[in-house]
């Protein structure tokens, strides 16, 4: 039996990840910003949860709340859960001892979050001692074992991360996240700036560690296309909130949110003669978090957009089997 | 009856290589970034020059515009070839333009949008109000009413919008070809299709002639009549657009394809490794150590895995106004291509 | 952010000029440092500039000098006077002038030459740049003082002498600071589309690349000119300035030449002493805010 289906489905071990009705916002000159308005999911040990969204969704700050790293002048509120623990009730001993070793990210711009002077292996290395001072002299065994997990030639620890392509250095990343075994692990853009080439190795290497591993996942990222292939369950946010969530392909093929269809759309189906010389993307900006419009959110920009859209925000409301989409057209017929 | 006009941009052949290293002393390498590359693009046409980092289509695009100079080939312009002197040059960047990939550092964050827009204007010292032609090259660009933005500055509009800007900017010299290099990588997925939309619209208004760079198959397949697919500083397999995304007659095409996750379901070609870099090109095809048709024994079955490893081969044509660089599509192939890939 | 009002074409220019400018300064004044330094040179220059107003120039003529030998101050005397009846204060102030206009001109001398140097050096790069920054090395390295006392002598001893001195000594660092900077500005996207669009290279220089480092240059001014005046206050004191040119720095020499530490006449040292400090604290204040205000924008937003 692999581990993800040691693992089980959800309710079986409890959630790994129990975030509910969590809310993030910036202290700034002008006033508290709304990065994250009321994200509630459950992630179970294995499984794996893609959440897409554009800049100013407030994904990012949603998994740095996960594990407490958001700046100073950020409010939180709401409860985050790692297998069964409150995070924001953790001390600071507790919480250094779990960040890594439980979870662990890879940031967005990972590639630039090497320190340039030191070698590949002693970053690892750093990883692996911060939380096991004990293991120092075994700590060379473990960057090797690391490295070949990644598909990375052990001779590369020696490297400096300028010696190392894009994609290279996006799987040292990836070998730090794994190196206190943590069982699950939180990836901002991960693929973001890579050749869609090396983004399909890193891709299948996420997906190998996961099964492998029996990881749990976080994938948060801007582009649609690349969840629907490595996430089980898709999660759409915007303007801080989940507006639409379901099955990956589902949700993919069949969206039942008109953003999620206009993210969807972004993303052309090469071969499909549909799209030749048809461009569809939505007028004006995603929106700003300073500066956000009463009711829907997504009103400004909707092609479906009715009159009560402006005055209340909708609810995520049952959209199907397992479906949920936080539009008022949700359940009319069209 | 007249013969059809010759293309509007034509290159044959075109070599750019660059000293890996700033100070050139004798047996540093050699990096081959652009090494012989024939295409044309035609008044009206967009074309997409497709292909990951390091395989020379940025290097091409700025040869294209004059901002490299080619050691070999020549790039003919309008029939004639590209000026070296910088007189010449500035004369011909009023009709060849560029649109930047990041558009938030292409606008200089000092300047006003309006400033921005006028640039070129002033530059060539064009006749005319400049506040009209500058209103005009905004209102052209999407963004009206244009007044609204001439005293902005680029950090106090959107990407969208500055990607507009940076576009009127090049508009407003009423080019004849523009060069645009991953024109919406840097923005948001939802905003994309309106830069699209108007890049498109451009085309039909003006007859411009269009060169896309990107490494984004998908904005090829939305946008372009004509691909070029690019590998290691060549061009391997040119063509309509539903001839090379739809039925690709080289291996690296269908790769490429088969791991854009917009794809329709194929079975997937992930390639080992990454592209070498331009100062190590291997012997024989440049693609043939990743070259799943080689590395399945599929080109051993053609008869033609010697050819692979020592002959660089050159583009045959594989239907009409389509050509690949691969031996595969040879008359003396033991099976005829089209039967060998995919499922 | 502004309504559709749009001034003339050229006045586009200025009104974003005058805009930048005035939040500039709110942004200045705001800072404590800022509003102290700048108000303390205001009296300085003000004194300064208002000399011959305030205590004419025959006060310093040594026959002309009818006050008491070496006094401490008094109501008529507020500084005290030197060895020759002078009034101290009249020193002070007409002293100040020359401190002032030196330490000014010496840097616009060494702003000059490298911003020049470094800008060129920075934008033209290859062997152009490499012999600038030999040439910028060389002179990076002479020591201040030894050049100083033989230029002194080789030349006549005069206020020229001591700005070309300081001048020559001041301006490699500059230009090695500009040249980095312009590195990095060269390298920008915004450079590049002004190629593109068919700028020659005066136009990317004069619109693009200066613009980008202006700011560190003004910064750089305004910390260059207290070194300047602490450099002539130097020379001066050592005896190589102008003998016929009363400045903060003689006076000091005069002071020790006629024995002020000695005989106890403090007043003699202090006051130039105390001007020199202020003088070089309020400009590097100034300096300082003027960074902080101007930083946010090197960085761009």
């Amino acid at each position: 039996m692999s581990a993800v289906e040691a693992a089980g489905t959800r309710g079986g071990v409890g959630p790994i990840l129990s975030v509910r009705d969590l809310h993030v916002s910036y202290e700034t000159r002008e006033g508290p910003v709304p990065a994250v308005r009321g994200i509630s999911f459950d992630l179970g040990p294995g499984e794996t949860l893609g959440i897409a969204g554009e800049s100013g969704c407030g994904k990012s700050s949603m998994a740095a709340a996960v594990l407490r790293l958001l700046p100073p002048e950020a409010v939180v509120s709401g409860e985050v859960r790692l297998d069964g623990e409150d995070v924001f009730a953790m001390t600071p001993g507790r919480l250094r001892a779990v960040r890594w070793t439980e979870a662990a990210i890879i940031f967005q711009g990972a590639m630039h979050a090497l320190n340039p002077v030191w070698k590949v292996k002693h970053q690892i290395g750093e990883a692996i001692e911060l939380h096991d001072p004990k293991a120092a002299g075994k700590t060379r065994a473990r960057v090797d074992e690391l490295l070949e997990q990644v598909g990375l030639p052990a001779r590369r620890a020696e490297a400096y991360p300028h010696q190392l392509s894009g994609g290279q250095r996006q799987r040292v990343m990836i070998a730090m996240a794994l190196a206190c075994r943590p069982r699950l692990l939180i990836a901002d853009e991960p693929t973001t700036a890579l050749d869609v080439m090396v983004q399909a190795q890193v891709l299948a290497l996420l997906a190998e560690l996961q099964t492998d591993l029996g990881l749990a996942m976080v994938f948060i990222t801007h582009d649609l296309s690349v969840l629907t292939s490595c996430c089980r369950e898709l999660a759409i946010m915007y303007a801080g909130r989940i507006v639409e969530r379901g099955p990956s392909h589902q949700v993919f093929v069949d969206p039942r949110h008109p953003y999620t269809r206009a993210l969807a759309a972004a993303f052309p189906t090469v071969g499909d003669p549909r799209f030749r010389k048809a461009p569809l993307g939505l007028p004006g900006d995603p929106p700003d978090p300073r500066a956000r419009p009463d009711g829907c959110p997504f009103t400004p920009r909707c092609p479906d957009a009715q009159s009560e859209c402006s005055a209340e925000e909708p609810n995520l409301r049952v959209a199907g089997p397992g479906r949920e989409a936080a539009c008022v057209l949700v359940g009319r017929t069209r | 009856m007249n013969p059809p006009p010759s293309p509007l941009l034509e290159l044959h052949d075109v070599h750019v290589s660059f000293t890996a290293g700033k100070h050139a002393r004798s047996g540093s390498p050699i990096a081959r970034a652009v090494d012989g590359v024939d295409l044309s693009v035609d008044r009206g046409e967009i074309v997409a020059l497709v292909g990951e980092s390091g395989c020379g289509k940025t290097t091409l695009a700025r040869a294209i515009l004059g901002l490299e100079q080619p050691g070999r080939g020549q790039i003919r312009f309008d029939g004639e070839a590209l000026p070296r002197s910088s007189k010449g040059l500035r004369a011909y960047r009023r009709r060849a333009q560029m649109v930047f990939q990041d558009p938030t550092g292409a606008l200089n964050p000092r300047q006003t949008i309006y400033e921005s827009v006028a640039e070129g204007l002033r530059i060539h010292k064009i006749d005319g109000d400049e506040e009209e032609l500058v209103a005009g090259a905004l209102s052209r660009s999407g963004l009206r009413p244009p007044e609204q933005f001439f005293l902005r500055y680029p950090h106090e509009i959107s990407g969208g919008q500055r990607q507009r800007v940076v576009i009127a900017g090049a508009m407003a010299l009423e080019p004849a070809l523009l060069v645009a290099d991953e024109p919406v990588a840097s923005l948001d997925a939802s905003v994309r299709g309106e830069i699209i939309r108007l890049m498109l619209g451009l085309v039909e208004q003006t007859n411009i002639a269009m060169l896309v760079v990107t490494h984004d198959l998908g904005l090829a397949w939305n946008i372009a009549d004509r691909v070029a697919v690019m590998y290691l500083g060549r061009i391997v397999e040119v063509g309509p657009t539903e001839q090379v995304l739809d039925a690709p007659k080289h291996p690296y095409t269908e790769a490429l394809l088969s791991v854009v996750p917009e794809t329709k379901r194929m079975e997937q070609q992930i390639l080992q490794g990454e592209p070498p870099d331009p100062t190590r090109v291997p012997e024989g095809c440049r693609f043939h150590p990743r070259c799943p048709a080689f590395a399945n024994g599929e080109a051993a079955r053609l008869g033609i895995a010697a050819r692979c490893e020592s002959e660089d081969p050159q583009p045959i044509s594989v239907g009409p106004n389509h050509a690949a660089a691969c031996h595969r599509n040879t008359a003396s192939a033991a099976e005829p291509p089209g039967t060998a890939h995919g499922t | 952010m502004t309504s559709a009002t749009v001034p003339g074409r050229g006045s586009i220019t200025w009104t974003r000029r005058r805009r930048a400018a005035a939040a500039v300064w709110k942004q200045y004044w705001s800072s404590t440092q800022g509003r102290a330094g700048l108000i303390i040179l205001i009296l300085f220059f003000g004194v300064a500039l208002a000399a011959p107003l305030i205590s004419p120039s025959s006060g310093l003529d040594v026959t002309q000098a009818d006050g008491p030998i070496l006094h401490a101050p008094t109501a008529g005397y507020p500084m005290g006077t030197d060895e020759f009846g002078r009034s101290i204060w009249t020193l002070f102030i007409w002293g100040s002038r020359v401190s002032l206009a030196v330490g000014i001109a010496a840097t616009v001398v060494a702003v000059g030459i490298g911003t020049v140097v470094g800008v060129v050096a920075g934008y033209a790069g290859g062997r152009t740049e490499g012999g600038l920054m030999r040439v910028t090395e060389w002179f990076l390295v002479i020591p201040f003082l030894p050049l100083a006392i033989v230029l002194a002598s080789v030349l006549s001893r005069s206020l020229f002498t001591i700005v070309l001195v300081i001048g020559i000594t001041s301006w490699p660092g500059i230009a090695r600071l500009l040249r980095s900077q312009v590195i990095s500005v060269k390298e920008r996207t915004f450079v590049e589309r002004a190629r593109a669009l068919g700028a020659g290279n005066s136009r990317i220089i004069g619109r693009h690349i200066l613009p980008s480092v202006m700011p560190l240059i003004f910064a750089n001014l305004t910390l260059t000119v207290p070194i300047a005046i602490l450099s002539e206050s130097t020379l001066a004191f050592l005896g190589l300035g102008d003998p016929l040119r009363v400045s903060w720095g003689q006076t000091l020499q005069a002071s020790f030449d006629a024995g002020a530490t000695s005989l106890g006449a403090w007043w003699y040292y202090i006051f130039p002493g105390f001007g020199i400090i202020f003088v070089v604290l309020a400009f590097t204040m100034c300096g300082r805010a003027l960074e902080a205000v101007l930083n946010p924008r090197l960085r761009d937003r």
